[in-house]
């Protein structure tokens, strides 16, 4: 398949857009109102959809940002008299302090507790609006603010609204597009390859919250002036369920689905007035029946492309040429030792006082029955597990542990031992992210779409569909990975791994389900990569593997190293016969 | 002055651990926190005056067809918004079925019964002679349902299976443990304590539709910060709970009252993701 091009993608954004323009020559100022709410709504719900449809995080309360951005705006222009747009902009700020406030607990709350916190909050920015009668006015509340002129008609206002609704489209869907998006949805769905890929958690959500409150703090004002006046009722949790309900009748991880899910739940009340008072009965019921019935949304109704069957019979042929391109001559990065590591789950000792070398340009083979902590060397290389005693260290530095998204700066990449992947993303998204550690351009600069983020992004894509191309993937790019077969699973976590110019690989049973044929390949192409400097540690069962493409084999036993050594000599240990290969 | 705050702490309290271990008893036999537990309380007055004042039910009929209501609406919980997204793969669904099913109730109760606050009958015509019923209710229904639940889980063969069923769903199941037909025991069940809270809690809390959300949340800071499933937890947490709203309220005035328990909530959770007595989560890779 080939990509959609951009003109394409960009055409159902530039009807509504044209459909906004002509809307006022229809003169019907009742249409109007409803769709600079539609507007003002979109704004907030742009932002939200970041946390909620990419990052997956299930904010329900953020008709609290929309109150406070109203209420910062409203009260500062009542009170002090400054203009409406300086007004806008301090809600904007306090939308995003607040965001930020609401979002931390993300960072360590599972789904039902972060869903709790954000409601939670919502009842009390309500019940603080009502009882902080000296600023807000309490149950009389306060004049809305309004913007000078030629905004200060209700079709001058419209058309602010709309300006800002399709900034907020443009930049939501740069971020979407960008690196940062592409995290955002790694971690939602593959957390921990998100991490190995040296992405970040904290940092990353902060900015997220940082940028989706101030786009809640800005509708929050622009709110304020639709209604003229506010009080606290304004603001019920109805508001947070049309917000939230929007998205996910969207669909997660899309742009234009949650828009129209906007339109259509900011309209649907109006075109069956009757059933004004049972709105947010039928959203609820909306949620229901999408939860149940059709979780990917109106995005997934409208993804058309990826009901194409695939060719039935694929076979994965690396092209390990390619990567002389991908993976330049660089100066051998120092030997990675792991330095008698101990490490106990409870009383069980998975590792005991492990010691062992990588060296670039080399392949080394680590095998051992199950349970003999093959893995869990592994995990305590990639800082996922904390030994402890004993050190991993790279050169002259000591790695720090329980670390792992630092671990991509180090050079250090890894493969998991089920694959981990982003099953909704393309599978030329799914290899960028692990290219992620290498782009320097930040937040906003994605979301401006600047040159540097442009230049980036440009590189990552070729360099992506190289390591496509080495692992003999290449023409599956714009197919959604959880089409996939297990075997080019398999092949892709490499690549994806690749992408971070990696100075040393670690693949957790790689050639686990893999054809024959297959597991050839796959040797050709480990020794490809060993030939190019990468040092790989290879944790695998396929004993006629290791000992084809090793330099170096270290058996495991129980957590200690049984024997370690040349393949010849492995291959002719008497205890490693009798314990785990057999005669 | 005390003696009040502790008095209505106490009963306010008591209605929080009930929603607590309302929250508790799904989550045993499904591993799903519900947001319909503060809808259960809200429908427990809501029902209880329909009935008994706009009815005329004697009370204990009028209790009756309560709980029996309440535990409907748990059974339908069951159904709707919990089974199907136990069958897919994506568990944590839940959390957007039972808020949809929530929202579901609350929406229909406000447009068809009331959206302001509605009187709840007095249930009994004795026992106010030291501190009025509508106090030592909630107290006393909180301590009949975990006297009934020590029963029901200790000495009976179902209950013995509910236990089995929190423990290792999967091993029950392999056993041969009927896990569904148990879990919907166990959603009816919660349906008549959270159904319980409401009614005990009736004129206190009166016949409103917004103790949907409000209990949902004040039922679920017990339940969270004592860690999940443990009603122990539920119970010293709910009253703790209790007491200091009503002496915060008493001292520096409702407004702070709310604000406080949020940011108690939070820097608990955040300290302590998994509550106080809570055990840790497991590896990741």
């Amino acid at each position: 398949m080939t990509p959609t091009p951009v003109w394409r993608r960009a055409l159902p954004y530039l009807l509504l857009l044209a459909a906004a323009i002509l809307l006022p020559f229809t003169g019907s100022t009742y249409w109007g109102v409803i769709a600079t709410r539609a507007a003002i709504y979109w704004v907030l719900v742009a932002g939200l959809n970041l946390v909620v449809g990419f990052a997956g995080q299930l904010a329900i309360g953020y008709v609290a940002l929309l109150a406070l951005g109203a209420y910062t705006t409203s009260v500062l222009c009542a009170r002090t008299g400054i203009g409406m747009v300086p007004a806008l902009a301090a809600g904007g700020v306090v939308g995003a302090l607040f965001g930020v406030l609401v979002g931390l607990p993300a960072l360590r709350l599972r789904t039902f507790y972060f869903a709790m916190a954000t409601l939670g909050f919502a009842t009390i920015v309500t019940q603080v609006a009502l009882a902080w009668t000296d600023v807000t006015g309490g149950g009389v509340g306060v004049p809305g603010p309004s913007l000078p002129a030629p905004f200060d008609t209700p079709w001058g206002f419209y058309a602010a609204c709309v300006m800002l609704a399709a900034l907020a489209t443009w930049m939501t869907a740069n971020i979407a597009a960008s690196r940062f998006g592409r995290a955002l949805v790694a971690l939602r769905d593959a957390d921990v390859a998100a991490e190995a890929s040296g992405i970040a958690k904290a940092p990353l959500f902060v900015t997220v919250f940082l940028f989706s409150g101030a786009a809640a703090g800005i509708a929050g004002g622009l709110f304020a002036d639709l209604q003229t006046y506010i009080t606290p009722d304004a603001f019920t949790f109805d508001l947070s369920v049309l917000f939230f309900i929007a998205i996910l009748v969207g669909g997660r991880g899309s742009i234009l689905g949650p828009l129209l899910g906007t339109l259509l739940l900011t309209a649907l009340p109006e075109v069956a007035a009757p059933l004004v008072a049972w709105s947010t009965f039928l959203y609820a019921a909306l949620l229901l029946l999408i939860v149940l019935l059709m979780p990917g949304g109106i995005a997934e109704l409208l993804d058309w492309r990826n009901r194409r069957p695939l060719t039935q019979d694929r076979v994965v042929l690396p092209r390990p040429a390619l990567l002389a391109d991908l993976l330049p001559e660089r100066h051998r990065a120092p030997a990675l030792a792991v330095r008698d590591v101990r490490l106990a789950f409870g009383g069980v000792r998975a590792i005991d006082g492990l010691s062992l070398d990588l060296h670039a340009g080399e392949v080394h083979g680590l095998i051992g029955p199950n349970g003999s902590g093959k893995t869990t060397t592994l995990n305590v290389i990639g800082g996922f597990a904390r030994p402890q005693s004993g050190s991993v260290v790279l050169g002259a530095t000591r790695l720090p542990q329980g670390a792992p998204a630092a671990r991509a700066r180090h050079g250090i990449a890894r493969t998991f031992q089920t694959p981990r992947m982003v099953g909704e993303a393309t599978v030329l998204d799914n290899v960028m992210i692990g290219g992620g550690v290498t782009a320097r351009a930040g937040f906003m600069e994605a979301a401006l779409r600047l040159p540097r983020q442009l230049r980036e992004e440009a590189a990552l894509v070729r360099r992506a569909r190289l390591a496509l191309g080495a692992v003999g993937l290449d023409a599956l790019a714009a197919v959604r990975c959880d089409r996939l077969q297990h075997s080019e699973l398999r092949f892709l976590e490499i690549a994806r791994a690749l992408l971070a110019q990696p100075d040393f690989l670690l693949l957790d049973e790689p050639a686990a389900g893999l054809a024959a044929p297959e597991i050839h390949e796959l040797g050709a192409l480990i020794r490809a990569l060993a030939a190019r400097g990468v040092g790989v540690l290879l944790v695998e069962h396929h004993a006629d593997l290791i000992f084809a493409i090793c330099d170096r084999v270290t058996v495991l036993d129980l957590g200690r190293v049984l024997a370690a050594g040349k393949p010849a000599e492995i291959r002719a240990h008497r205890e490693v016969v009798s314990a785990y290969l057999g005669a | 002055m005390l003696e009040a705050v502790i008095v209505s702490g106490v009963a306010i309290g008591a209605v929080y651990a009930l929603i607590g271990i309302t929250y508790n008893v799904m989550y045993a036999a499904s591993r799903v926190m519900s947001f319909t537990s503060g809808q259960l309380g809200m429908l427990g007055g809501v029902f209880g005056a329909w009935f008994i004042l706009r009815l005329g039910l004697p009370v204990l009929p009028g209790a009756v067809l309560t709980l029996s209501a309440c535990a409907l609406v748990g059974l339908a919980t069951e159904i709707v918004a919990v089974r199907p997204v136990l069958a897919s793969l994506e568990k944590h669904l839940y959390v957007l079925s039972t808020l949809a099913f929530a929202l579901l109730i609350q929406q229909f109760v406000a447009i068809e019964w009331s959206t302001e606050p509605q009187p709840f009958p007095r249930l009994l015509a004795f026992g106010d002679a030291l501190i009025d019923q509508k106090f030592w209710l909630p107290l006393a229904a909180c301590a009949a349902v975990i006297v009934a639940l020590e029963i029901i889980y200790r000495r009976t063969l179902v209950g013995r299976a509910f236990l089995a069923i929190a423990e290792d769903g999967f091993a029950a199941r392999a056993l041969g443990l009927p896990e569904r037909r148990l879990r919907m025991a166990s959603y009816a069940l919660a349906g008549v304590i959270g159904g319980l809270a409401g009614f005990a809690g009736g004129e206190l809390m009166l016949a409103f539709f917004a103790n949907g959300p409000l209990l949902s949340f004040y039922g679920f800071v017990p339940v969270a910060l004592g860690g999940l499933g443990n009603n122990r937890g539920a119970i010293i947490g709910g009253l703790l709970l209790g007491l200091f709203q009503q002496a915060a309220s008493f001292l520096v005035g409702g407004l702070f009252v709310s604000v406080a328990t949020f940011v108690v909530f939070i820097a608990v959770l955040l300290a302590a993701p998994q509550g106080l007595f809570g055990a840790a989560a497991g590896r990741r890779v």
